[in-house]
């Protein structure tokens, strides 16, 4: 092992370091600052009197009832916008003719806030789960397939032809050069999709669900106990950043070619 | 020891690739005027001629990539389950998101060789281009003249009857240059596949032509071609201190001035 080698793994374990060490740092101002009254505690509890309450919930049960549910839904609406996302951004990236019939579809309903068809979707799917699932599936649709497509149209024209002058057939282009070729636009979709899903999928529980992380916020405020909201909002916090860190570390393992950054 | 006449000239060995009068045009643009060739089955040929002739076009045509204006182009009896031709592109081509190993692999298996065909053919331009060490290497891992190698094992272990070569080492320093055409000479001396090379480097073309086409510019055009009489197998430096080296390089270098001079005027 080089010199060089050893710095670069340095540097990665450092900003790792860096990374857990930000958020900590925040946590101790504030309970500094509640401690000393300079803030007001009615809404903004003390860390440590959240951290109570984050206790009890965990020992109930509770919070992992709530936070298994989230993610569930998070996962099968994930999977039920993303992969159809990633077929449909792939081929448009390719194919020219249904690139220029999506394209305008997707251009005209992407702008549109997704929390604001949430009423229409709870018309036509129901207070249940899918309604639930379906505001994932469409949070993750839109990055997923935008990326994708880009991806696709940003490989250099030489390696399809190269493809081409080795006989690839569509299905080896499709495998060796387009969806490798795209992989990093599309990884950075599949963060943005999370992130959204995640957003929309505690809006989509505040509404007539009985679980949840979102239905935990919600019926928090409803019965004013605020450390309950907060133990909901850290719960959420750290679901996204445990989403985060586990797709960059997929992101890692699949794209080994990238250079090290 | 030079054909001097007309770009049509007689080969002596039957023609692998026969191209006749053919015209390439963009738009209202005249990229190939007339170009009329044949090369020989299991010769070196080198295209040379300045920038923007025609030479990558000319390429891309007789690879199947891109479709003439106007002409004909005949390849001789292509063997049954082997590629006609394979193309080292001009410029970095190789796939960033492969392993050296696979880059090289990647014709045998667009054409579903058997697994142990594969790993032994790989296994052996891989060995022939000093890349083993690299096999499981990542392209920005390698330095440019090692991508250019993995490039050149990748059209080698297609084994394709016919190589078409785009000024693979035209991004390279001289010292690399040197090695890599020696490597190139070496491979290519060991199945004698037929090899049209194009360079605007006249030192090249004559280290590893049989045959060279001097092409003039706007409209591209096939201007002479000369006939290179170094016995093989050649060593690219002692090549250099032969008297008839310096001959050719000079003739040659009378046409491109004409060229040059021409353009300007
Ligand atoms: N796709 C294209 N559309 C329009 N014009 C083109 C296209 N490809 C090439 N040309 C033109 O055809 C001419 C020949 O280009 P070509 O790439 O074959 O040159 P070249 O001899 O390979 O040059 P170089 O040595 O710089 O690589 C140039 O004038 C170029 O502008
Ligand atoms: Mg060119």
């Amino acid at each position: 092992m080089d010199l060089d080698e050893r710095a670069r793994r340095w540097e990665r374990r450092r900003d790792r370091l860096i990374n857990v060490a930000s958020p900590l740092g925040l946590v101790l101002a504030w309970e500094v600052a509640a401690q000393l009254g300079l803030i007001d505690t009615r809404f903004f509890p003390a860390p440590s009197s959240v951290a109570v309450a984050l206790l009890a919930s965990v020992h109930s049960g509770e919070l992992a009832n709530h936070v298994l549910m989230s993610l569930q839904r998070l996962f099968i609406g994930f999977v039920l916008g993303g992969v159809p996302a990633l077929a449909l951004g792939i081929v448009m990236g390719i194919s020219r003719p249904v690139r220029a019939f999506i394209d305008p579809l997707i251009a005209a309903t992407y702008p549109i806030p997704k929390s604001s068809i949430m009423p229409l979707i709870l018309l036509v799917f129901g207070l249940g789960e899918g309604s639930k699932i379906i505001m994932v599936a469409i949070g993750v649709f839109y990055p997923v397939a935008i990326n994708a497509t880009a991806g696709v149209l940003q490989i250099n024209c030489i390696y399809l032809d190269v493809g081409k002058s080795f006989n690839a057939g569509r299905w080896d282009t499709f495998r060796t050069i387009a969806l490798p070729g795209a992989l990093p636009f599309i990884m950075t979709g599949v963060k943005l999709g999370v992130g959204l899903g995640l957003v929309l999928i505690a809006v989509a529980e505040m509404v007539g669900a009985k679980s949840g992380i979102g239905y935990m916020i919600w019926s928090a405020w409803e019965t004013f106990s605020v450390e309950r909201m907060y133990v909901g909002l850290f719960a959420i916090a750290m679901i996204g950043f445990a989403l985060t860190a586990a797709l960059n570390e997929i992101e890692r393992r699949i794209i080994p070619w990238k250079a090290d950054s | 020891m030079s054909s001097g006449g007309p770009p049509v000239s007689a080969a002596r060995d039957p023609a692998k690739i026969r191209i006749g009068h053919l015209t390439k045009r963009f738009g209202s643009q005249i990229a190939l005027d007339d170009i009329s060739i044949d090369i020989a089955e299991g010769s070196f040929f080198v295209i040379v001629g300045p920038s923007g002739c025609g030479k990558t076009t000319l390429l891309r045509i007789l690879g199947g990539l891109d479709a003439m204006t106007q002409g004909t182009i005949e390849i001789r009896g292509a063997a049954a389950g082997r590629p006609q031709h394979s193309i080292v592109f001009q410029g970095d081509s190789i796939f960033p998101w492969m392993t050296v190993w696979d880059n090289a692999a990647y014709g045998l298996r667009m054409r579903k060789a058997p697994k142990a065909e594969t790993d032994a053919i790989v296994e052996h331009y891989l060995d022939r281009t000093g890349l083993t060490r690299y096999a499981h290497f990542y392209p920005h891992q390698l330095s440019g003249g090692m991508r250019q190698r993995v490039s050149i094992a990748r059209a080698f272990a297609n084994d394709p009857e016919i190589l078409l070569m785009d000024e693979p080492f035209s991004a390279l320093d001289e010292q690399n240059r040197t090695i890599l055409q020696q490597e190139l000479l070496r491979i290519w001396e060991d199945d004698k596949k037929t090899v049209v090379f194009i360079t605007h480097s006249v030192d090249e073309a004559v280290t590893l032509g049989d045959r060279i086409m001097v092409m003039s510019a706007s409209p591209g055009r096939a201007k002479i071609v000369i006939d290179v009489p170094f016995e093989r197998p050649r060593n690219v430096l002692e090549l250099r201190q032969d008297p008839r080296y310096g001959d050719i390089v000079y003739r040659i270098w009378g046409y491109l001035k004409d060229e040059v001079e021409r353009a300007r005027s």
